[in-house]
């Protein structure tokens, strides 16, 4: 177990250390000059070439990347070229924002998509059933700035029952997370269908049902557990997308979050800035996994066993 | 009802003039906080970096300068200086510093301060933008090629004299004075801040920043021993960033919000404008911008002369204005109509396609040519650049439109013999300040045709070039009229060449909310956008 994690914090570094290498190889290729971005229309071929060389934008790129790694090490993710601060610090401005997002978003795609699931796996072939198949089709189908411009308008446009936008209290998470939980809730609500349509048919239901328990218990006790492993897997992998931001969710409601972040640096040609998020996103995206790796065993013997 | 209509008629008749004292429903109210919205954050507030349109006013405001502008208009007045004179040969500015201002950490502002914010601005270490603006203070070189921090030309003798000491005369440096970049800083709270002065800003401005969480808000309060009575009127101000500019639309109309700062998105623009409050809530102002096609004059055949004057008439500059809904008036010359030195009675080439097509026949061009029309890639601007493609195809030149990135058609612009014609739009020239001689030396002198500069259409007329730097030594303030007129006179006659083709002149749209006072002007105002200063919250 401990072998385990400690292999895959390995595979961690390696993983970043590709992403860091990639990312900086191809934003240093693109054709436009961030010192001329920065000094602006009215500067000098001096003031460029000076801030070139503040920026260390006149050393090889080997260099740079040796530099940068090294910064890495020490904790520090460089300075934004527009905003001229930490990158570390920026990011970590975003960090309350996006991890209450993306905990409630997951928090409501599980609960929406284990109710409706496991309704329409005891529903089987019914009304139900096809009525919760089609909603989900439509939710993992669905274009996520449609869906939250439409919850946008009916419940703060034209009810305003939840703020339009910004962060700060419960009401104002509710719409981005409603957004992310109905078009995440059609996944869950789909593979938690087939998964207790699966465990519904053993042997074992059959025989607790034949003990005369309740249903509940029977669901609750011996059906879900098992439905579980691949949900968890999911819950990773949303944690690392999540992590990363949520872009449109986060421009259309004015949510503070990374995905804002890395958006406004993207059309900065901000490269620290783009580099830390890339970083983070990949981190966040290797530890999602890690953790739902180190969970499923403790839930399903079986795993630990092999 | 009669006085809101009333006031909505003066606002409309007073247009880009001083208020007019005698209509009393006009008086600024004290008092009131006011929420802005914005989509993206703002980058920095440190004055010697800042350089985008929405930190610009902010900027403005969080600190004085020297010299500033009357409220909405182009109007250079003494702001911390009380007086200040100018030698007859132009190369000594001297300045008196009011008495008793303040830092708003408690500090009095001292003639040092003012050598030591521009200094400081001209440094490399800062990174700025704006060192160039200082080109003409003695020791400039020095500073910029890193050999000493000082610069020579400044001297303060006393606590409230500063001593401007130039190489060269310019006629525009109370203009530079009046930029952001020279924007007076107290060194302490700068070395306090160790390289985030621009998170943490002190200044001795209309506003104190109170609060800045990232990513959210910025909170702005008045400043209660700002150095002019009555100045601000409103009491706080909320940036709130993030803020997608149709939401931001959607919370004004509902009241939440005074002023979405990014406008009125292109699809929105009509449906607001015809709604029923629509009109009280747009401002929609002319800004000292104007919008071009560079003609390349080193990639053949736009070296022709003859060519360029045809490519001139056969562009149907009403017809791009009506894509902009109206936002935008057809330009004749490279000033924009707000300038002083426009040439009101330049007609510039109007549009004639046989016109055109007869020139282009007599270059040796009878059946057009095919060139390349770059523009950078966000709405409207791909738009734009194929109506003038199809005007183009109508005289026969077949103009293969490239859009792309921003960053990817300022580095094509500036390589030689690269892009034959680039659209402007969306990094069209907005003024730095309201003096035409910003206008000509990054885009149209010599000194801007260089590889990385922002001379797109490699123009270099040497005579013009004599002209402008003539022009630019006429630094005696009793000949600002003849000034402007011989730089507008540069302007026109540089459209002989025909480097360019003005296309449009485009204006700025505000939205702002029913309780917002004061006149359009002071929300577009030339020199700093908003106008955080005069702007106030009607009762």
């Amino acid at each position: 177990m401990v072998l385990l994690v400690l292999r895959r914090l390995v595979q961690t570094a390696l993983i970043l250390l590709g992403v860091a290498a990639i990312t900086f190889l191809l934003l240093y290729a693109l054709p436009a000059d961030p010192a001329r971005m920065i000094a602006g229309r009215s500067a000098t071929a001096q003031t460029v070439a000076n801030i070139r060389r503040e920026l260390g934008l006149d050393q090889p790129l080997l260099v740079q990347f040796w530099a940068y790694l090294q910064g890495i090490a020490h904790g520090d993710l460089g300075r934004s070229y527009a905003q001229k601060t930490d990158v570390g610090s920026l990011i970590a401005a975003r960090i309350p924002a996006t991890l209450v997002l993306m905990a409630a978003g997951i928090l409501l795609e599980v609960v929406l998509g284990l109710t409706f699931g496991i309704i329409a796996a005891l529903r089987r072939g019914g009304v139900i059933d096809r009525a919760v198949m089609m909603a989900s089709f439509i939710g993992v189908s669905a274009p996520q700035f449609v869906v939250a411009l439409l919850l946008l308008y009916v419940f703060a446009v034209t009810l305003g029952w939840f703020p339009m936008s910004g962060f700060g209290t419960p009401a104002h998470v509710v719409l981005p997370a409603m957004t992310l939980g109905i078009l995440g809730a059609g996944w869950y609500a789909r593979m938690v269908r087939s998964a207790m349509i699966d465990v519904l048919n053993q042997d074992y239901v059959r025989t607790a049902r034949a003990k005369g328990l309740s249903s509940a218990r029977i669901i609750l006790r011996h059906a879900l557990p098992n439905a579980m492993l691949p949900i968890i897997a999911m819950i990773g992998i949303d944690i690392g997308q999540f992590m990363g931001g949520v872009v449109v969710v986060e421009a259309v409601y004015g949510w503070p979050g990374i995905g804002q972040l890395a958006w406004q640096a993207i059309q900065q040609v901000d490269i620290p800035i783009i580099m830390g998020v890339t970083l983070v996103s990949a981190l966040a995206i290797v530890l999602g996994n890690l953790v739902a790796d180190t969970i499923a065993p403790l839930i399903d013997p079986r795993i630990r066993a092999r | 009802m009669f006085k809101s209509w009333l006031r909505n008629t003066t606002i409309a008749t007073v247009l880009a003039l001083a208020p007019l004292p005698s209509f009393a429903q006009d008086t600024p109210q004290q008092g009131g906080d006011i929420i802005v919205t914005y989509k993206d954050d703002i980058a920095t507030l440190d004055p010697a970096i800042g350089y985008d349109w929405v930190n610009w006013s902010m900027i403005k405001s969080l600190y004085s300068r020297l010299m500033d502008y009357e409220p909405g208009t182009a109007n250079l007045v003494p702001s911390l200086a009380e007086t200040f004179e100018v030698s007859d040969d132009g190369l000594t500015y001297t300045f008196k510093l009011r008495k008793g201002v303040k830092f708003t950490n408690g500090r009095e502002v001292v003639a040092s301060d003012v050598k030591y914010s521009i200094e400081r601005a001209v440094n490399p270490k800062t990174q700025g933008p704006g060192a160039g603006f200082f080109g003409a203070i003695k020791g400039f070189e020095d500073v910029t090629a890193g050999k000493t921090t000082t610069l020579e030309g400044i001297t303060a003798p006393d606590d409230s004299t500063v001593t401007f000491h130039l190489s060269r005369p310019d006629a525009t440096f109370l203009h530079v004075l009046a930029i952001n970049f020279a924007s007076v800083v107290p060194h302490e709270a700068v070395e306090a801040a160790g390289g985030d002065f621009g998170k943490k800003p002190v200044g001795s401005g209309t506003f104190i920043l109170k609060d800045w969480t990232i990513g959210q808000h910025l909170v702005f309060e008045r400043n209660p021993d700002y150095f002019v009575k009555d100045m601000p009127h409103i009491d706080k101000f909320t940036v709130e960033v993030g803020q997608e500019p149709l939401v931001a639309l959607l919370r004004l109309q509902k009241g939440e919000v005074d002023i979405a700062g990014d406008g009125i998105p292109p699809a929105k623009f009509l449906e607001i404008k015809n709604s029923a409050d629509g009109p009280k809530m747009i401002v929609d102002g002319q800004q000292l911008q104007t919008g071009y096609i560079t003609l390349n004059t080193k990639v053949k055949p736009l070296d022709n002369l003859k060519v360029r004057q045809a490519l001139n008439m056969a562009i149907n500059k009403d017809r791009i204005t009506r894509i902009l809904n109206g936002r935008a008036t057809a330009a004749s010359q490279p000033l924009p109509p707000l300038m002083p030195g426009y040439d009101k009675s330049f007609t510039g080439y109007a549009y004639d396609v046989e016109k055109a097509k007869a020139l282009l026949a007599e270059a040796g061009f009878p059946t057009g040519f095919e060139t390349v029309l770059y523009s950078t890639n966000t709405d409207p601007q791909p738009r734009i650049a194929q109506a003038v493609q199809q005007d183009l195809a109508a005289v026969g030149v077949k103009a293969e439109v490239r859009a792309l990135a921003q960053a990817n058609v300022i580095a094509a612009g500036g390589t030689e013999g690269e892009a034959p014609m680039i659209w402007s739009g969306g990094m069209a020239w907005i003024a730095d300040f309201p003096d035409p001689s910003n206008f000509y030396g990054p885009i149209l002198g010599c000194s801007g045709a260089v590889a990385g500069g922002w001379n797109w259409s490699w123009y270099c007329n040497q005579d013009i070039d004599k002209r402008a730097v003539a022009a630019d030594s006429m630094s005696d303030p009793a000949k600002v009229a003849e000034r402007s007129a011989t730089w507008g006179k540069i302007f026109t006659d540089i459209m002989a060449d025909a480097p360019w083709i003005p296309l449009i002149n485009e204006r700025r749209v505000v939205a702002k909310s029913l309780r917002m006072g004061g006149a359009d002007n002071i929300y577009i105002d030339p020199t700093r956008v908003i106008n955080y200063d005069a702007i106030y919250v009607k009762q």
